[in-house]
C-alpha cells in the first residue's frame, strides 16, 4: 500500500503547528498504525530529519497512552480500538490520511502529536479513590458485594485513561473520566463512605483543570475504544445532586 | 564471594515474624526527615510509593510515562494467587509457598518464597478495600479460577483486566498521597544513573523527557521497582518502553545482577507478521484446553490449512507428549513449536508459527460454546491477525514474556548496594527459574505494600537523614558522565537506525539465548554481541538534540544498555550448565524433554558483578537451602 499522510507537526509547547505532507510507500495491510508512523520515522532519521514524536507504550489497547486523531476521529475509524490496535488494513491503497494530536484546552500540545494529560491524574489526585490505608483493612469476603454491584463496578471501571472522550467532547469535557471513577466506587460498599466528598471534589476539580461541560453530545461514548456507557455520567449527576442535598460542602 | 541472603532462622513458618520483631523502627516523628525515591509506578512501585508516604516519608516517585497509572503491570490479564483457601479446596500458606518453590524448579530462596505466601491473603483485602472489583458470585463472595501449576482454585480475577484494576487500586492510593503532600510526582522523568556515596545509594540522576534537562534527585533510600528486560529480546509481549536502564546503571554502580538467564517464554501468543513487527500479544494459555496444535508434516508445504488431509498432519504435541497432549507444561510446548519451524515446517508468514485449530472442538461443541468460552480471544485475533479463527485456524508462536532474573537482593530486598533496594520484577527472589501463571501480580503487590514499609525503616534508622546533600560532588559527576553519554549518542550520526540494531540483537539473542540455549549457542552470543555493539557506537544515528523531548535518544539509551547486558546474560547462561524452568540447555534433558538440574552443581543463585568496561564480570554465588521442601524433580503426571 502506498499512503499519503497529512502529520501534525509542532516544535514545542509554545511553537505554531503545520500539517505537513509524507509520502509513505511499502505499508503492509498487516501492520499495525503504529508500526506505519515507526517505518515513516525509520525514513525520516535516515534522511536527517525529525521523527514524528507520538505516545504509546503497551501497543496491546490497554495503556491508555495513544493520543492521536485519525481523520478527525479520536483513535481512527474502527470502533473500540485504540491506535496501536487499528490495522492498515482498514486503509485502502491511495489513501490520504490526517494525523493531529488530541485537542482540547485542559490538554495542551507538548510536540506533534503528544499531549499533555496530566489534567486526567490531577482528577483522581482530588479525590478518586477509597482512602484505605495499607493494612489493617477487614477480610476480602467480610462485606458481600451484590454480583451485579460488581459487574457495574467493573464496567465503569474500564477507562483506560487514554482521554480519547476528551479530545471527541466538542466542550473538551472529562466527564466519562470522571463519571466511570465515580460511579464504580460509588457502587461498591466500601466507596460509599466518601461518594459526596468524592463527587465534589472530583467536579470542582474538572473546572480548575479545564475541562468543559457535559451537553449531551455522547461523542465521548462513541470515541471510547473500552465502549465506557455515557449513562455513568447520568450516574454522576445523581451522586452530585445526592451530594448537594445531604449539605455535601465543596473543598474551598 | 558468598553472599548472604540474611534469612532468618529457625520455623519457616515464623521467620517473618521473628524478622519483623527484631527489625528497627522509626518513630513517627521522625518520619518525615527521610526521604525516599521510589523508580517506576508499576505494582510494585506504586504499592511502595502509596504505602511509604502513608507512614510519613518524603516520597519522590519516578516514571518516564505521562501517567503512572499506565506501567506495563496494567497488561496483565489472567489475575492473582492468594492462598485463602475461600473455596475450601485444600489451599494454605504452606501448598501456595510449596506450588511456588516448585513452580519455579528449586531456584527460588524459600524463606522469601514462605513470606510471599504468608502476605497474599492481606493483598486481597487490600485491593478489595481499595474498591478493586473483583468478580464474585451471586451470593455476593469473591469467586476464584484455577492457574497451571496448581491443584486448587487460588486464582482472583477482575476480567481479562487484573494487572489494569490492581494497578489503578494501587495507583489511586498514590495519587491520594500526592494530594497530601507525602508522594511527589515526576512523570516522563526517567532515571538515568545510581548515585552511591561512601558504599550507599544517596540518590539518582535523572533526564526531563520534556525539557532534557538532566537533574539530580538525593535521598536516604532508593527503591528500584523498574520491571523486567525481556525486551531484550527485540519482540516481547512488554511494552515498548520497558528496559534495563535503571536495574544496569545500578549494576554498574555496584549491585549484583542474579540469574539474568532466567526469563520466561510463553507459549501462546500471536506471531509475527513481518519484518516491522514492534511487539507481541499474547493470548490466554486457556485456549489449548480446546485448540489443537499442528503443522504440515512435509517442509515447505504451502497449501491453505483447510486443503491439508489429516493424513498431512502433524499434531505435535498430541505426538511427543500423549499424556499432555495440547496442554503439555508453557516450557515444553514452546520448544516444541520451535524446533519444528527450524525443520521448515511454521507456518504463516516467516515460517515461525504453528496452527492452533478449533475446528474438532467446534465440531463438537459447537461454534456457539467456544464463542462464550474465548469469544474476547477470539475478537482479539481477528483486529490484529484480519483472520477469523473460527474459519481457520489460528496461528501461534512463543514470545519472551517475563524476566524471572533481576537485581540480586537479601531477604529485606536489599541490594549489594546498601540503602538500594529492588522490588518487584525488577528483582530475582521468589519465582526462581519459572514463575507460575498469577504470582507476578502478587509478588510487585507483596513488595510494595508489605515487605519494603519494614525492611526499608530498618536502613533509615541506622542512616542520618539528609546525610549527603544534592550538592555533594558525587552528583555533579554523575550529571556529567550522563550528559556526556547523551552527547556521544547524538552525535554519532551513523547510517542505522536505533531500531536496526535492537532487532539485530533481539535475532541473536531469541537464536542463541532464548527457548534453547548450548554451550555453543551461548559462546556464539558472546562472540557476536561485543561487535554489533562496537558497532553501535560508530554506526548509529540517533535525531534531534538533547533539549527537547526526544524518544529516539529515549531508546537509544536504552538500546546500549540492553547491548551491555545482553553479554551478561549470555554468560549467565553459558556458566549454567545445567537446565532448570525455563532455563533450556540443550545438553541437559531428562528422556521426555524436561529440564535436568544439576543440584550437585548449582543449587544457587548466581549474581554478577561488573568490573567496568571490557572487564569480565565475577560471579558470586547464593547457595539454596532447601529445608522445607526437599529437592524433587519437578513432575506435572
Amino acid at each position: 500500500m502506498k499512503l499519503t499522510l497529512f502529520v501534525w507537526r509542532q516544535d514545542g509547547p509554545a511553537a505554531a503547528g503545520r500539517l505537513v505532507r509524507y509520502e509513505v510507500p511499502g505499508v503492509s495491510p498487516e501492520m499495525s498504525f503504529l508500526e506505519m508512523l515507526d517505518v515513516l520515522n525509520d525514513t525520516l532519521v535516515l534522511g536527517g530529519e525529525e521523527p514524528v514524536a507520538f505516545d504509546h507504550d503497551c501497543r496491546e489497547g490497554i495503556c491508555g497512552a495513544c493520543s492521536q486523531v485519525i481523520n478527525g476521529q479520536p483513535h481512527g475509524p474502527r470502533r473500540r480500538t485504540t491506535v496501536c490496535q487499528l490495522h492498515m488494513r482498514n486503509f485502502r491503497d491511495g489513501d490520504t490520511i490526517y494525523i493531529e494530536p488530541f485537542r482540547a484546552r485542559a490538554f495542551p500540545v507538548i510536540r506533534d502529536l503528544v499531549v499533555d494529560r496530566s489534567a486526567l491524574d490531577a482528577l483522581i489526585r482530588a479525590g478518586g479513590y477509597i482512602s484505605a490505608h495499607t493494612g489493617g483493612v477487614p477480610d476480602a469476603n467480610a462485606v458481600l458485594i451484590p454480583r451485579e454491584d460488581a459487574e457495574e463496578a467493573m464496567d465503569a471501571a474500564e477507562c483506560i485513561g487514554c482521554g480519547a472522550c476528551v479530545a471527541a467532547c466538542p466542550n473538551g469535557a472529562a466527564m466519562l473520566v470522571a463519571a466511570g471513577k465515580i460511579a464504580q466506587l460509588a457502587a461498591l460498599p466500601q466507596g460509599r463512605v466518601e461518594a459526596g466528598r468524592r463527587v465534589c471534589a472530583m467536579t470542582e476539580e474538572m473546572l480548575r483543570q479545564g475541562f468543559g461541560h457535559c451537553s449531551n453530545h455522547y461523542e465521548c461514548e462513541a470515541a471510547c475504544p473500552k465502549g465506557i456507557k455515557a449513562r455513568f455520567i447520568a450516574k454522576l449527576n445523581r451522586e452530585f445532586v445526592k451530594a448537594l442535598a445531604h449539605g455535601e460542602r465543596r473543598p474551598a | 564471594m558468598t553472599l548472604d541472603g540474611k534469612t532468618p532462622s529457625g520455623p519457616i513458618e515464623t521467620q517473618w515474624d521473628r524478622r519483623r520483631e527484631e527489625l528497627k523502627l522509626v518513630s513517627p516523628a521522625n518520619k518525615r526527615t527521610y526521604r525516599v525515591i521510589v523508580v517506576g509506578t508499576g505494582l510494585a512501585g506504586a504499592s511502595a510509593a502509596a504505602s511509604l508516604g502513608e507512614l510519613g516519608y518524603q516520597v519522590e516517585a519516578f516514571c518516564f510515562q505521562d501517567s503512572p497509572r499506565r506501567a506495563h503491570s496494567i497488561a496483565a490479564q489472567g489475575g492473582i494467587n492468594a492462598a485463602k483457601n475461600y473455596p475450601n479446596d485444600g489451599d494454605s500458606v504452606l501448598r501456595l509457598f510449596r506450588d511456588t518453590v516448585k513452580g519455579g524448579d528449586f531456584r527460588s530462596r524459600e524463606a522469601n518464597v514462605y513470606r510471599l505466601a504468608q502476605v497474599s491473603n492481606a493483598i486481597i483485602d487490600q485491593a478489595v478495600a481499595q474498591g478493586v472489583p473483583f468478580a464474585r458470585d451471586y451470593a455476593g463472595y469473591l469467586d476464584n479460577r484455577s492457574f497451571g501449576g496448581a491443584q486448587v482454585s487460588r486464582t482472583f480475577f477482575a476480567r481479562g483486566q487484573t494487572g489494569q484494576q490492581l494497578l489503578l487500586g494501587a495507583y489511586q492510593a498514590m495519587m491520594r498521597q500526592v494530594g497530601a503532600g507525602t508522594v511527589r510526582l515526576h512523570p516522563r522523568t526517567e532515571m538515568l544513573d545510581l548515585v552511591v556515596v561512601d558504599g550507599a545509594a544517596r540518590g539518582i540522576t535523572v533526564r526531563d523527557l520534556i525539557s532534557g534537562k538532566v537533574e539530580s534527585h538525593a535521598a536516604d533510600a532508593v527503591c528500584l521497582a523498574t520491571g523486567g528486560y525481556a525486551n531484550v529480546f527485540f519482540l516481547s509481549t512488554n511494552a515498548q518502553g520497558c528496559n534495563v536502564t535503571a536495574a544496569w546503571r545500578a549494576c554498574k554502580r555496584g549491585a549484583h545482577f542474579a540469574n539474568p538467564c532466567f526469563t520466561q517464554i510463553h507459549p501462546t501468543c500471536i506471531p509475527a507478521a513481518g519484518e516491522h513487527q514492534s511487539k507481541l500479544t499474547l493470548m490466554s494459555e486457556s485456549l489449548r484446553n480446546d485448540g489443537r496444535v499442528w503443522v504440515p508434516k512435509r517442509a515447505g508445504d504451502t497449501r491453505a490449512p483447510g486443503a491439508i488431509p489429516e493424513a498431512d498432519r502433524d499434531y505435535l504435541l498430541e505426538r511427543k507428549y500423549p499424556s499432555y497432549g495440547n496442554l503439555a507444561p508453557r516450557d515444553i510446548s514452546s520448544r516444541a513449536a520451535k524446533e519444528v519451524c527450524d525443520e521448515g515446517r511454521g507456518v504463516g508468514p516467516g515460517g515461525r508459527g504453528v496452527y492452533l485449530d478449533f475446528a474438532d472442538a467446534i465440531g463438537r461443541l459447537g461454534a456457539a460454546t467456544i464463542r462464550g468460552r474465548y469469544g474476547n480471544l477470539f475478537e482479539m485475533y481477528e483486529c490484529i491477525t484480519g483472520e477469523d479463527g473460527y474459519q481457520v485456524p489460528m496461528r501461534i508462536y512463543p514470545a519472551p514474556h517475563y524476566a524471572m532474573g533481576g537485581l540480586w537482593v537479601d531477604y529485606h530486598l536489599e541490594s549489594t548496594i546498601p540503602g538500594l533496594f529492588v522490588l518487584g520484577e525488577a528483582n530475582f527472589s521468589d519465582h526462581g527459574a519459572n514463575r507460575l501463571g498469577a504470582s507476578a501480580l502478587m509478588q510487585g503487590l507483596a513488595d510494595g505494600y508489605f515487605v519494603i514499609p519494614y525492611t526499608i525503616a530498618n536502613h533509615l534508622a541506622r542512616t542520618k537523614p539528609g546525610a549527603v546533600p544534592v550538592d555533594h560532588p558525587a552528583f555533579a559527576a554523575s550529571r556529567v558522565a550522563v550528559e556526556a553519554s547523551t552527547k556521544r549518542l547524538l552525535g554519532i550520526n551513523g547510517r542505522r537506525t536505533i531500531t536496526d540494531f535492537h532487532r539485530a540483537l533481539g535475532k541473536i539473542m531469541w537464536e542463541n539465548v532464548g527457548m534453547a540455549r548450548s554451550a555453543a549457542s551461548c559462546r556464539d552470543a558472546l562472540a557476536r554481541i561485543p561487535a554489533l555493539r562496537a558497532e553501535f557506537w560508530e554506526n548509529v544515528r540517533v535525531a534531534g538534540s538533547g533539549a527537547t523531548l526526544n524518544r529516539e535518544l529515549e531508546r537509544a539509551g536504552r538500546v546500549a544498555d540492553f547491548l551491555e547486558f545482553a553479554e551478561v546474560m549470555a554468560r549467565d547462561a553459558l556458566y549454567r550448565d545445567e537446565s532448570c524452568g525455563g532455563h533450556f540447555r540443550t545438553e541437559h534433558q531428562l528422556p521426555d524433554g524436561e529440564a535436568k538440574r544439576d543440584d550437585e552443581r548449582f543449587c544457587h543463585v548466581a549474581a554478577w558483578e561488573y568490573r567496568g568496561e571490557g572487564q569480565e564480570p565475577v560471579v558470586h554465588v547464593e547457595p539454596l537451602n532447601f529445608e522445607a521442601i526437599p529437592l524433587a524433580v519437578r513432575n506435572y503426571t
